[in-house]
């Protein structure tokens, strides 16, 4: 992981391209927010589903990337921040289930906060371990995280039915298909509102993220990063910058926890380690991460892109492409396909851009410089 | 008594084998201080062989070729990928088997469909009784198979021509390259050895007696709690895999019997996770220093 320290430090951008980096992401922005005009509500699922995983894959990446902890407890944590958002924003009615019927903001905000503790509460371990040692150790929260979904059904619902999660309400405004809310002709319903929210949720993160990357925060956990012990030496607190960065990368998780419940519209805890919460969405991150370029923020978006985005478009153009034909055994499924591509993707950034997509894309805007230098002295 | 006596033979039993697989990650680990995610991919690879050739060749012949084809597809995983990157760090190297266990473990689980055949056919679901206490025999093979490899092994590493240059390649791989000790040899056997392991272990993990279940998703991980073993142990120590699979057998035996089934997955992984709060580098892993 060494190897992308000056991936991840050298973000000089130089003057001239600031502008066009701005404007690129405002059109981005602008067709983001358009979109839900035009296109069918199966896109947009889609297209949160991808945001869902942007959220968790730059909390990782900043532990990852920009720490130096490797961890395999991602799916703990959305485990813990979906289970926390559910509990409390859902009504008392089912005696079957504990819920609290609190406001569904302070549910989120609580969510992210009890994640946050957890992530705190790891400490004593994520502190003494490095490497390879912390990632199998962080792997066996994601065991807790089964058993606790299997044994604590009044929180989870269970593994048989799980439970449905409050919708989601601003200041009285329900994110569901109640009422009738039309801009330009195009109604607003479930799908639309959703991605508004995922929208806003994936914005915030990235700029909070992007600003504590620039900050002394982002430098103190890549100093510990690169050598604890002179990081230690020039003053950063090791222990607290270690704990720090796992709580806040827990946070992004229980965030990125709470969309996947109001996702899929049920909180269902695992039957095995292969599920919603399992080994295999850890690892998912983790190659959100890799791809990416570990540490770097837009990487992260374009990992979460491709590794929760492949499986969507192929299935909504499973029909047209027929390869995914029928299902059960040896069926070749979006899912299958899209799981090779990011196993390859893996492999082949490690053998060749340790930098992954963020390296790449650094590459071409920094031809672009070299470019723009060139015809400036010619001139 | 009676039961804890029982359920010590069981832990046991399974210890064997996760010390078989603790084993393969620790060799791999030495020669290379690469830790060998697709450890589960070898395993299931070495059991689909079986399944696929078993037909033909019967179960000895194609148990034989499971356990060659493991030891065979560490080598190519070996050789293809990781040694083109000599210079990555063992970090890195750790993910980009993660992208191999992807691959393989998909595309196994996927040719398998939804049948989950049984591999032990040669000791499967035949109990013996002795005084009172049932003993599987798919344990008792596994723990004879496990002390013989073992030994062989723990006396091929102190005698042997390559156990001397894995030793000093774990040691210091630079000094050991310029004492002339080939690193291209000792690392491609190191992964040979731990493929023929894991090609071994899936025979006894995907029986009747072991897990209940055949060869299936769940096999892999079932490997998967062999990195506890490993972990707790001591990455770069091979009595640790063997003292580390031995507690991870105990341990998911007590622990299913007096909390839970359940629980007992999550156990394994609770006693990992105290040993290295008190010890970070496991019980008889090396401690890192640091130089400033």
């Amino acid at each position: 992981m060494r190897a992308t320290v000056a991936g991840a430090t050298a973000n000089a951008p130089v003057k001239p391209l600031r502008w066009l980096r701005w404007s690129a992401w405002l059109v981005l922005l602008v067709v983001l927010l358009a979109l839900p005009l035009y296109v069918g509500s199966e896109w947009l699922k889609a297209g949160q589903w991808m945001m869902t995983g942007a959220v968790g894959a730059i909390g990782l990446t900043m532990l990852v990337g920009q720490a130096g902890q490797l961890s395999l407890a991602h799916a703990f944590f959305l485990l813990a921040g979906g289970t926390t958002y559910t509990v409390l924003a859902s009504g008392t009615e089912d005696g079957r289930v504990v819920g609290f019927g609190v406001d569904p903001l302070l549910a989120l905000l609580a969510a992210v906060a009890v994640t946050a503790l957890l992530g705190l509460a790891f400490a004593p371990v994520s502190g003494r371990l490095r490497g390879i040692y912390l990632g199998v150790a962080s792997l066996s929260l994601v065991f807790i995280g089964l058993y606790f979904g299997q044994s604590a059904d009044r929180l989870t619902g269970g593994t048989s039915t799980g439970r449905t999660p409050a919708p989601f309400a601003l200041f009285g405004f329900t994110f569901d298909n109640s009422g009738s809310l039309v801009v330009l002709g195009v109604p607003l319903r479930q799908a639309e509102r959703l991605w508004y929210l995922y929208l806003a949720l994936t914005v915030i993160a990235f700029v909070l993220a992007r600003g504590a990357v620039r900050s002394r925060v982002g430098r103190s956990w890549r100093a510990v990063r690169d050598h604890e012990a002179s990081a230690a030496a020039m003053g950063v607190n090791v222990a607290w910058a270690k704990a720090g960065a796992f709580a806040v990368s827990s946070a992004y998780a229980g965030l990125a926890g709470a969309m996947t419940v109001l996702w899929f519209d049920i909180l269902k805890p695992d039957e095995n380690e292969f599920g919603t919460y399992g080994i295999n969405v850890s690892i998912a991150y983790l190659a959100m991460v890799i791809i990416g370029g570990l540490g770097s923020i837009g990487g992260a978006l374009v990992g979460a892109l491709i590794v929760f985005g492949l499986p969507q478009v192929l299935s909504l153009y499973s029909n047209q492409l027929g390869i995914f034909t029928g299902s059960g055994a040896g069926a070749v499924t979006p899912i299958l396909v899209s799981t090779f591509v990011y196993g390859a993707a893996i492999i082949l950034v490690v053998l060749f851009e340790p930098g992954g997509l963020a390296a790449i894309g650094r590459r071409i805007t920094g031809g672009l410089h070299a470019q723009r230098k060139k015809e400036g002295t010619s001139r | 008594m009676h039961t804890f006596l029982q359920l010590a033979v069981n832990g046991l039993g399974k210890g064997a084998v996760y010390a078989l697989l603790a084993l393969g990650f620790v060799i791999i680990f030495k020669a290379t201080e690469v830790i060998n995610f697709a450890h589960g991919s070898l395993v299931l690879f070495g059991g689909y062989l079986v399944v696929v050739t078993r037909e033909s060749l019967g179960w000895l012949g194609a148990s034989l070729v499971g356990v060659a084809g493991a030891g065979l597809l560490a080598v190519v995983v070996e050789r293809l990928l990781l040694s083109r990157t000599k210079l990555a760090d063992p970090n890195s190297l750790a993910l980009l088997t993660i992208g191999v266990d992807v691959i393989v473990a998909e595309e196994i689980v996927r040719r398998l469909g939804v049948g989950v055949p049984f591999l032990g056919e040669a000791w499967d679901a035949k109990p013996i009784q002795v005084g009172g206490i049932t003993l599987f025999r798919t344990h008792l093979v596994a723990m004879a198979v496990a002390a013989v490899l073992i030994t062989a092994f723990y006396l091929a590493f102190k005698f042997s021509n390559w156990g001397v240059a894995m030793r000093a390649q774990a040691e210091n791989r630079e000094a050991a390259a310029l004492m002339g000790i080939r690193s291209r040899q000792v690392t491609m056997t190191a992964w040979l050895v731990a493929g023929l392991l894991a090609g071994v272990a899936v025979l006894f993990l995907a029986t009747q007696d072991f897990s209940g279940a055949g060869l299936s998703r769940g096999t892999h991980s079932i490997a998967l709690a062999a990195f506890p073993a490993a972990i707790l142990g001591g990455l770069d120590s091979t009595a640790g895999a063997i003292v580390g699979g031995l507690v991870v057998g105990l341990v998911e035996a007590l622990s299913a019997q007096y909390i839970s089934f359940d629980f007992s997955k999550s156990a394994v992984f609770l006693v990992m996770l105290l040993v290295l709060v008190v010890r970070p580098s496991g019980l008889f892993g090396t401690r890192e220093s640091t130089r400033v």
